[in-house]
């Protein structure tokens, strides 16, 4: 079969880029450049640029979530609440809560990056339901609309949680608009989550086994198992939210003859499950990028990719542990106690495996790399609080207060939005065909390191002292730790925005990729940077297990690349297809 | 108020209960092992990455580092902690939900946005609970609108009240002083401020407040009267079963289970009767969903309890029925008896 050097991926993988090629990466025909109208980003089918409407998508929530929380941040200043007072303040917290939970947390690896590398990984040329992909983004938009339509009217005050009765029976502003907003996001996960199941399943390339996938599509089917399973429960929970709320039909409300607690039950037999889907992913990115970093086949595999199930399992027997103090009895507050602890272990798991992996490997400190250090370290103290947490006599005291929300933060925002970066910054030069500065990606992460830590970790104090959560207003004794906190968040604040800068700079200055810069193993750096509208000119073969970075040393270092005529290499074989 | 709150900066919340200091046993354990790992992940995180850090860049280590018994010592092992953390924590959890036999009952009730409470004697208090030191007291906690909850930091307690049915929390304040109340379950425009003191005194401080504030009608007194203008005791006693003796004794039930007569059966028999209608009995009492207020629900259930350890009861007297009831002999009928356990009644 006749190849085309410019796009075969094996000729030049790791070559750097001749002197004086700049701009010649976006020569060759790729999914960026193909098509250039409008209409042709808005009917796409192909995956990629799929993704990046999603990045584009997303941002924009994440700046509006993060608006509200500089609001919510600057109001604590002082104690008697600096710029609006309860009414709005709940108001705040709710568009926080519901745009981060909903907008940017859930859809941002898996919608993102898991829909730009899926394919590329497992050797396909679309996810299995290209048309649906793209009628997930539409419903994400149109849900998106409805938030934002919320918003601006003047929000909803429920906090992200629609605890009933105040939800039901109580408040009065646009309730129902923002379980509208959810309600249809909800269905966008779902499809995200069933396309990715079946093409985990059935798109993989010749080669490509189970046990030779990268953990982090091990991570993205766990992930997707979960919002197919548990999304519908948040919609049927929303659905009969609506319904008590417009026509006054009995479920939650007790003076209707329902029960507040089955709310609970309901919600969070969701919105735990949920929290896997939001961290899931970033310990999925986390494992492809310590790998990478440190050129070492990652420690325990298996445990790694065992771990992301059975999280997921678990995941769903814990939901109780948010209901300590509401009144169930003894006996199951014990059983979803334990049950907590054990959905602990996975994760402990994944932490140690990807500290050994580091062991005699070769260890660079690139941005991806200390954002999944950053992870490892900041998502060990979100679990290990959660472990507290987890302790019944302990949550008595602790539950609702500033630990709580210190303690997902640490996860969402300390794992979650850390393995964000890792993996934007990773897959970047590969969706693009730029590097960004190296030297401001590192100086950004450790901005993002010290303003997260200065913005929450006064939080684990203020809670053990009692500060309840969603409060505008607090006792003059909490203020210290609110100043340091909300100081925090403007350090935050700034590495927020800086890769504004200097990621878009790089599309224009930035130096050329090539195909694999970081001289990764994985499929996806097999072929063109930015890869060609159908990602493999041939269908790649693989005949080896992920991360095989020490056959490596074999074949003289750096050259994953063989032969120029493309004859089977011992790693990877992008050639014909040897059978159907 | 004998002492004001104390606002100076600190660290560590104050221990003002007995529970408070047990609380913090067990944080203090789990705050050893939480600074261990993070620690030790820390460390050798910035060991690796230093020792092993890339000198050559065409560096490919050839060495695939894998074992797997160390990954089943590291799988096993965090649980060993865990099962402490589990067992201790649980105990504790075990002793919060379960008040002594000998506590004084103080009744709360939560709306948006004030706490209003009423001592046994009658008085009543909003925003601020004063108790004295060293005696269990435990709180009913209803609320009339949304979910609240009743939290006292320096007591290491909370509970969320939840409209529809009662809770309960107990402490023993240990220690004399001012301290934050706090509603920690999110109601409302006005959350931030349900707040309050709980003002703890030496029990003869305590007496001294409690002679010197006015009173209204304790609870019982005013559940006595309750019962009499909603024309309860119109059937009690006679056609429907007795309140004497009752409060937390087993009551036979006509689908041939039982339950115990404690506060939440109380309650719901009288805004649901028919969820729960007592062997013997014919389900013919009316609900009082939406009639009574928390508050009055409170005072009837403390009416109750008070009718509940004497054989003569005071306050409404009501004769056993002796009649057979719907061809039942009287042996089955409930607390009569209050001695001897009801024989299980033929499932319908």
């Amino acid at each position: 079969m006749g190849m085309n050097p410019a796009l075969n991926p094996i000729v030049s993988p790791i070559t750097p880029a001749p002197p004086g090629s700049e701009g010649a990466v976006a020569r060759h025909p790729n999914y960026l450049n193909v098509k250039h109208t409008v209409r042709s980003w808005l009917l796409t089918t192909d995956h990629k640029r799929i993704g990046i409407l999603y990045l584009f998508s997303i941002t924009l929530f994440f700046f509006i979530g993060g608006g509200a929380a500089t609001l919510i941040r600057l109001n604590l200043l002082t104690p008697s609440g600096l710029i609006v007072d309860g009414a709005d303040y709940n108001k705040l917290f709710t568009i926080h809560g519901v745009v981060m939970v909903w907008f940017f947390l859930i859809p941002s690896i898996p919608a993102t990056m898991g829909n730009f590398v899926i394919p590329l990984m497992i050797g396909a040329k679309d996810l299995a339901f290209p048309k649906i992909n793209l009628l997930s983004w539409y419903l994400f938009v149109f849900s998106g609309i409805f938030a934002f339509i919320m918003i601006t009217l003047g929000g909803a005050d429920t906090g992200w949680t629609f605890y009933t009765p105040y939800s039901t029976a109580f408040s009065n502003n646009y309730v129902t608009l923002t379980v509208c907003a959810v309600f249809i996001n909800g269905f966008s996960s779902i499809l995200t989550g069933l396309n990715f199941i079946v093409t985990v399943h059935k798109m993989r390339c010749p080669g490509m086994t189970w046990f030779r996938m990268p953990l982090f599509l091990w991570s993205l089917y766990a992930t997707s198992v979960v919002m197919v399973l548990a999304t519908p429960i948040l919609a049927i929970t929303l659905l009969l939210v609506g319904i008590e709320h417009i026509f006054g039909v009995g479920i939650f409300d007790p003076k209707l003859g329902g029960d507040p607690i089955l709310f609970q039950h309901m919600f969070w037999f969701y919105s735990h499950p949920a929290v896997y889907i939001m961290v899931l992913p970033g310990m999925g990115v986390v494992s492809e990028l310590v790998t990478c970093f440190s050129r070492k086949r990652i420690f325990g595999y298996e445990f790694i990719a065992f771990s992301s199930v059975a999280i997921a399992l678990v995941g769903f027997l814990v939901w109780a542990h948010h209901m300590f103090v509401a009144g169930i009895s003894v006996y199951s507050a014990s059983v979803f106690s334990l049950l907590s602890f054990i959905v602990a272990i996975p994760s402990s798991v994944k932490v140690f495996d990807w500290t050994a992996t580091m062991y005699k490997g070769s260890v660079k400190l690139d941005t991806p790399m200390l954002c999944a250090l950053g992870f490892i370290g900041l998502f060990t103290l979100g679990g290990l609080t959660g472990v507290m947490l987890a302790t019944l006599g302990m949550d008595v005291h602790m539950h609702d207060t500033y630990f709580v929300i210190a303690h997902f933060h640490y996860i969402m925002v300390g794992g979650t939005v850390m393995a964000y970066f890792g993996g934007l910054h990773y897959w970047w030069p590969k969706a693009t065909g730029r590097m960004y500065s190296e030297v401001w990606g590192r100086v950004t992460v450790c901005i993002i390191f010290l303003g997260f830590n200065l913005t929450f970790f006064p939080q684990f104090i203020l809670g053990y002292l009692g500060m309840p959560r969603r409060y505008h207003s607090y006792p003059p004794e909490f203020q210290v730790y609110n100043v340091l906190s909300t100081a925090g968040a403007s350090i935050l604040a700034v590495g927020y925005l800086l890769p504004f800068a200097y990621l878009p700079w790089s599309l224009r200055w930035g130096k050329p990729a090539g195909n694999n810069p970081w001289r990764a193993t994985g499929l996806e750096w097999q072929t063109a940077s930015p890869p060609p509208e159908h990602n493999f000119e041939v269908t790649p073969v693989v005949t080896e297990e992920a991360y095989a970075y020490h056959l490596r040393k074999a074949q003289n270092g750096a050259s994953i690349a063989v032969t120029s005529a493309g004859v089977a290499p011992v790693t990877v074989v992008i050639g014909p297809t040897p059978e159907n | 108020m004998t002492s004001s709150l104390d606002t100076s900066f600190r660290l560590f919340p104050e221990q003002a209960s007995t529970m408070a200091r047990q609380v913090d046993h067990l944080f203090y354990y789990l705050l050893g092992v939480l600074i261990f790992f993070t620690l030790a992940i820390m460390i050798a995180v910035i060991y690796l990455a230093v020792r092993y850090r890339r000198r050559d860049d065409n560096e490919f280590p050839a060495e695939d580092v894998q074992n797997f018994k160390l990954g089943i010592i590291w799988t096993i092992s965090p649980f060993f902690f865990m099962l402490v953390m589990f067992f201790w924590g649980a105990s504790l959890y075990g002793q919060m939900m379960r008040p002594p036999e000998n506590t004084i009952v103080i009744n709360v009730v939560g709306k948006q946005w004030m706490w209003k409470i009423q001592h046994p004697e009658g008085v009543r208090e909003i925003n601020e609970l004063h108790v004295p030191i060293g005696q269990p007291i435990k709180l009913m906690l209803a609320s009339q609108d949304v979910i609240h909850s009743f939290f006292i930091p320096a007591f290491r307690i909370k509970h969320d009240v939840v409209p529809g049915s009662f809770a309960m929390e107990w402490f023993i304040a240990s220690k004399p002083g001012t301290y934050h109340l706090f509603c920690s379950q999110y109601c409302g425009t006005e959350h931030a401020e349900m707040i309050g003191h709980v003002v703890a005194m030496e029990p003869g401080d305590y007496a001294a407040w409690l002679s010197g504030v006015p009173k209204d009608t304790p609870p019982a007194a005013a559940g006595a009267q309750l019962f009499v203008s909603w024309g309860c005791n119109a059937c009690h006693g006679e056609r429907a079963p007795t309140m004497a003796g009752l409060y937390m004794t087993k009551v036979p039930l006509d689908n041939g289970s039982s339950v115990i007569a404690d506060d939440d059966y109380l309650r719901e028999s009288i805004i649901e009767p028919s969820a729960k209608v007592v062997a013997g009995y014919p389900a013919i009492m009316p609900s009082y969903r939406g009639q009574l207020s928390e508050e009055q629900l409170m005072a009837l259930v403390a009416f109750i309890k008070s009718q509940g350890a004497s054989a003569a009861p005071s306050g409404v007297r009501t004769t056993p029925s002796t009649r057979p009831v719907n061809g039942q002999s009287p042996d089955y009928l409930p607390n009569f008896p209050p001695a001897r356990q009801p024989v299980p009644a033929p499932s319908p």
